[in-house]
């Protein structure tokens, strides 16, 4: 994402202008706009114009409109952001309050206004807008039958293709039907990387999966590449890596992503981060649960106590309508940072953050250990 | 493409319940064109019998047409049943007048006319002409009323001219042709104490069906004399209880039972399993000696008897078992299903499918020195799958000790491993006494003979594996619950079409038998029921069968999905509640954690939405409600929701499909019990 402006006074209100350039940037842009802001973006707008003698005339014209933000639809597999809203800033085309939804597009830029840009909002910026953080990676999970081919950015994990077989099982005296299956199988695998993997893009593409169902696959790619000359999977062969995973469930990307081989890869990736964090979590619930809290009230009591070490929160909380209860999550951040604890916010596209959001979206690692509260947590959500 | 279809050997009670789906109005409709109007015609042969036709006609009104048909029809079923038993005493012409004023109900005429006072033939024993296919005492008197000579007129007799009775008689009569209004009658049957007279008019529809079908076919005539003979003989009964059935059918035969290997990596399950096959004669010496020939040429000739099972190019290749495999065999009490499984840590899914099909399990250990201690460390699969099978619910157990000619048939080594393994068991829950068999695999001793030429192991005169498996007993089978089946395996049968295989739960099911594919709500036509690649009639409880069906669902269908009575159908839901135990492995469990469910064939992710309280784990009694997070060893009523919709039951209503095991990361966690859907 590109920062074209920055016009934000010292209580927060203001205005930032920016360009997104990839569909990683729109998630970004989803998670900054909340309901009230205003948004400034260039359209297209269909006007029909009628004439005097009562013939109409239907046109679309481009112009530029600022929208109060009603609502926010954001795509997660296609990646489209749309924003609804009445418009503000009238013209001869559309009339003040008219209602206008906003297509955000890659490469042309907008304007973002706030009443108040919060800490959050604006480290969010900082990241988008670093271009080391880019990097891209791509993860088959796979077992007998079931495989889902993922793409890993910094920020989110997409599944692009979910394949679901039955294979027949071996049967007495014939082992075929198992074989013509497995084949049948891997041969969607095989279509599935091709048609959503950039290969100019992702850094590596993790084969995962229990047994040997990934070394079969390998061999099989490697074998139909050979026939068929593809050239695209042989010159990339070396960006191939298997690795071990327990079943072919999304959820397993998450062994795969702790996994030293690939930690040493893809190191600077947030998801590989998220992941770790979580696991130390359940490590340190397991190992001494006293210095672990989750769900509001407990790490809010923590949080007073300045016990917080690394608060762990989903961005999900962020997105939430209720002004107040932002403010709340917020407020929590900082307080956190300005008693030196570290805050690691989670993305929810991400399956650790997915997982997060289930343990009620807020978690934390504490200094030292605390009583456990009396009234419950864990109730709520 | 008509002309590609074999019409001569077309199976017509395959296509027969289409016509069932039709409304029982169209049904009339069809038959309206009936081939008679003989009902409207008196007919001089039927001496005197005027009056019954009068009677006929003042009561039937709207269901007229379908009476045309039957009278033919029904008429030949009685007449033939009937045969020439009582064309001596009485005339033809009479016969046919007394079946018709017993509503073609054969034992009716025949009582009628042995009854008759001045015929003196009450010598006769009824029984031997009717015994295959007479009513139960208490519905005998029932039946026996009309012998009055006018018909009654009250429509409990008469109705429409079909008394349940009758539809009862060509049940059995024709119950050997398999077709499936047949069947239909069955189940209508078993419901006994639902509405009478509906039943009747079901039951009308379906024989209607049935002798319309069979007319196109010619099969009534040439085959229905053929069962009626039978019916006449006194052979065995059948009723349409499915324990009735169920006895007739298995009481002569052998008990089946399953039998799971279960064990760590190279423990020898496979080659055991072989081994026996081959020592029973089970496997043919072309395949043994193809085996022989290519395990040589990989250098890999130990393996040669785990080939009987591992079949696939890649098991045999690495040498290990992948997925389950099956085989059947004989001992002198039982037909034995084995079901060799995987050993291989990743493998643990297709065990947990393996265990839930399972009546009992032989536990193999390797006694060679080290491998008995891998194997049986935290991290070793004899731990894990103990536990499986303790979860599972298989409480009938033996414990192999394999490869004891490594350790030079030391019967010390061998008292170290059963007593750790006793203890071990013992600690896990298993109650009922486990026996500990030594043998060797590979060489063959102590499977299914003792060799005594080897004089280290004169020490041992107990059992061989063979007696072992004899001496298992036969689980009870609930036969008379819905039926629960649970799909294993989906493939195409050769010469048969598109066939599932999987295990019976609970219940039976017939050949023609209408049947619900749930979660994905398909039902489906039985067209076949193979059983070790025999065609069979009815499987039960605690089979392993294919079913083949009328037509393809290979998209509706998946691995897991459990098929059921349309009438009782399998709860479907993604949220239930269990009570789980968590296994004393160092992972914790929170709100949010996302596990592999795993039921019966079922692999499913889901999430632990819930943790509603922590539970004492002798006493059940709730110690904490909602806590943070469970650590090992703990008990506790969980919350889980499912990603799809998923077949769930109540442990108390089913054994198997109520049990569930939760895995995270390649490692069983938890297993449990489903104690409430939601």
């Amino acid at each position: 994402m590109k920062l074209v402006g920055k016009y934000v006074d010292k209580k927060g209100e203001g205005d930032i202008v920016l360009v997104p350039e990839n569909t990683e940037d729109m998630w970004h842009i989803y998670n900054l706009i909340v309901e009230g802001d205003y948004v400034t973006c260039s359209t297209i707008r269909k006007v029909q114009l009628e004439s005097k003698t009562g013939s109409s005339n239907n046109f679309r014209v481009r112009t530029t409109l600022t929208i109060i933000v009603e609502n926010i639809d954001f795509d997660t597999q296609a990646c489209v952001l749309r924003i609804k809203g009445k418009n503000i800033t009238e013209n001869k085309y559309v009339k003040n309050g008219a209602y206008h939804t906003l297509d955000i597009e890659q490469n042309r830029k907008f304007t973002l206004k706030k009443s108040l840009w919060d800490s959050v909002n604006l480290e969010r910026i900082d990241t988008a807008c670093d271009p080391t953080q880019n990097s891209d990676i791509a993860a088959v999970v796979m077992q007998e039958g079931i495989a889902h081919v993922c793409l890993i950015s910094s920020n989110m994990t997409i599944v692009r293709a979910k394949i679901d077989q039955v294979i027949p099982r071996k049967r007495k005296g014939s082992a075929s039907q198992h074989e013509k299956g497995l084949n049948r199988f891997y041969e969607s695998i095989m279509q599935g990387i091709l048609k959503h993997v950039n290969f100019d893009v992702v850094k590596c593409i993790i084969l995962a999966s229990p047994g040997f169902v990934k070394d079969q696959f390998m061999n099989y790619m490697i074998q139909q590449a050979v026939k068929s000359e593809n050239k695209l999977i042989l010159e990339n062969k070396s960006k191939f890596i298997l690795t071990h995973s327990s079943s072919g469930f999304k959820h397993s990307l998450r062994e795969v992503l702790t996994e030293p081989s690939v930690i040493s890869l893809i190191s600077d990736t947030k998801a590989a981060g998220e992941v770790k964090i979580l696991e130390t979590f359940y490590t340190m619930l397991q190992t001494d649960s006293s210095r672990v809290f989750y769900g509001k009230n407990h790490v809010l009591a923590a949080c007073n106590a300045k016990a917080i070490e690394t608060l762990l929160i989903s961005d999900k909380l962020f997105r939430c309508q209720d002004v107040a209860l932002r403010k709340e999550y917020i407020h929590l951040v900082e307080t956190v940072k300005k008693s030196n604890g570290d805050v690691k916010i989670f993305s929810s596209m991400h399956i650790s953050g997915e997982q997060l959001d289930l343990l009620t979206g807020v978690a934390a690692i504490l200094r030292f250990p605390m009583p456990e509260l009396e009234e419950d947590g864990s109730m709520e959500n | 493409m008509s002309r590609h279809r074999d019409v001569r050997s077309m199976e017509y009670s395959n296509y027969i319940d289409t016509y069932d789906d039709l409304s029982e109005d169209s049904m009339e409709e069809d038959y309206a064109v009936s081939p008679s109007v003989q009902q409207f015609i008196y007919d001089r042969n039927k001496e005197g019998a005027i009056t019954s036709f009068f009677n006929h006609l003042d009561n039937e009104d709207n269901k007229v047409v379908c009476d045309v048909v039957y009278d033919e029809a029904a008429l030949k079923i009685c007449r033939d049943a009937i045969g020439d038993l009582l064309v001596d005493i009485i005339s033809e012409s009479e016969l046919k007048k007394r079946i018709y004023k017993f509503n073609y109900n054969v034992e009716a005429v025949i009582n009628s006319v042995l009854n008759e006072p001045n015929e003196g033939l009450r010598s006769y024993n009824l029984s031997d002409f009717i015994a295959g296919n007479n009513p139960s005492p208490e519905e005998l008197p029932e039946k026996m009323k009309p012998t009055v000579k006018v018909v009654p007129t009250t429509s409990k007799n008469i109705v429409k001219g079909f008394d349940v009775s009758v539809t009862e008689n060509v049940n059995n009569l024709t119950i050997q042709s398999e077709s499936p209004c047949v069947v239909r009658n069955q189940e209508l049957k078993s419901k006994a104490d639902s509405n009478r007279k509906k039943k009747g008019q079901a039951s009308t529809v379906n024989l209607l069906q049935m002798l319309w079908y069979c007319t196109i076919k010619g099969k009534l005539r040439s085959e229905l004399p053929i069962t009626l003979e039978n019916s006449e003989q006194p052979r065995v009964k059948e009723k349409r209880d499915a324990l009735a059935i169920y006895k007739s059918k298995r009481e002569s035969c052998k008990e089946n039972l399953s039998l799971i290997m279960v064990g760590h990596v190279d423990a020898g399950k496979s080659t055991i399993l072989g081994r026996l096959l081959y020592d029973l004669g089970q496997v043919p010496d072309k395949v043994f000696h193809k085996n022989q020939e290519e395990s040589k040429k990989i250098g890999k000739q130990s393996f040669v008897y785990a080939w009987v099972l591992d079949l696939s190019e890649e098991e045999r290749e690495r040498g290990i078992t992948m997925d389950i495999g099956q085989s059947k065999f004989e001992t002198d009490n039982k037909i034995i299903t084995l079901i060799d499984s995987p050993g291989h840590k990743d493998f643990v899914p297709n065990v947990i499918m393996g265990v839930a099909q399972a009546d009992v399990a032989f536990l193999v250990v390797d006694a060679t020195t080290g491998e008995f201690e891998t194997g049986f460390e935290s991290g070793g699969q004899t731990r894990e799958h103990t536990l499986l099978l303790r979860a599972l619910g298989v409480t009938q157990l033996a414990v192999i000790i394999n490869k004891l000619d490594t350790v030079n048939w030391s019967e010390q080594r061998f008292k170290k491993i059963v007593m750790d393994m006793a203890d071990y068991l013992k600690q896990v829950g298993f109650k009922e006494p486990i026996r500990y068999v030594p043998c060797s695999g590979l060489s063959g001793v102590n499977i299914v003979e003792n060799v005594k030429d080897i004089e280290k192991f004169s020490w041992y005169n107990g059992p061989t594996l063979v007696e072992v498996i004899d001496g298992f007993k036969s689980p009870e089978r609930p036969v008379d619950k819905p039926l629960r089946f649970s799909v294993n395996d989906i493939f195409k049968n050769a010469g048969f079409g598109f066939s599932i295989y999987g295990h019976m739960e609970t219940g039976m099911v017939s050949v023609g038998d209408k049947i619900l594919v749930l979660p994905s709500n398909e039902t489906a036509i039985v067209k076949g029921i193979q059983m070790d690649d025999n065609n069979v009639t009815h499987a039960f409880a605690g089979d392993q069968v294919s079913l083949i069906l009328a037509n393809n669902y290979q998209e509706k269908l998946a691995i897991g999905h459990i098929i059921c009575d349309p009438q009782f159908p399998v709860p479907v839901t993604n949220r239930f509640q269990a009570h789980i135990a968590c296994f004393n492995i160092n992972k914790i469990l929170t709100i949010g954690m996302p596990v592999v469910l795993h039921q019966q064939s079922l692999v499913e992710p889901a999430i632990i939405s819930r943790i509603m309280a922590e539970i004492n784990k002798s006493t059940g009694e709730p110690l904490k409600k909602a806590p943070r997070y469970l650590a090992k060893n703990m008990n506790a009523i969980v919350q889980i929701t499912t990603e799809r919709p998923i077949c769930v039951e109540l442990q108390k209503d089913s054994r198997q499909i109520g049990r569930i095991t939760l895995r995270i990361d390649g490692l069983t966690i938890a297993a449990g019990l489903i104690t409430k859907i939601e």
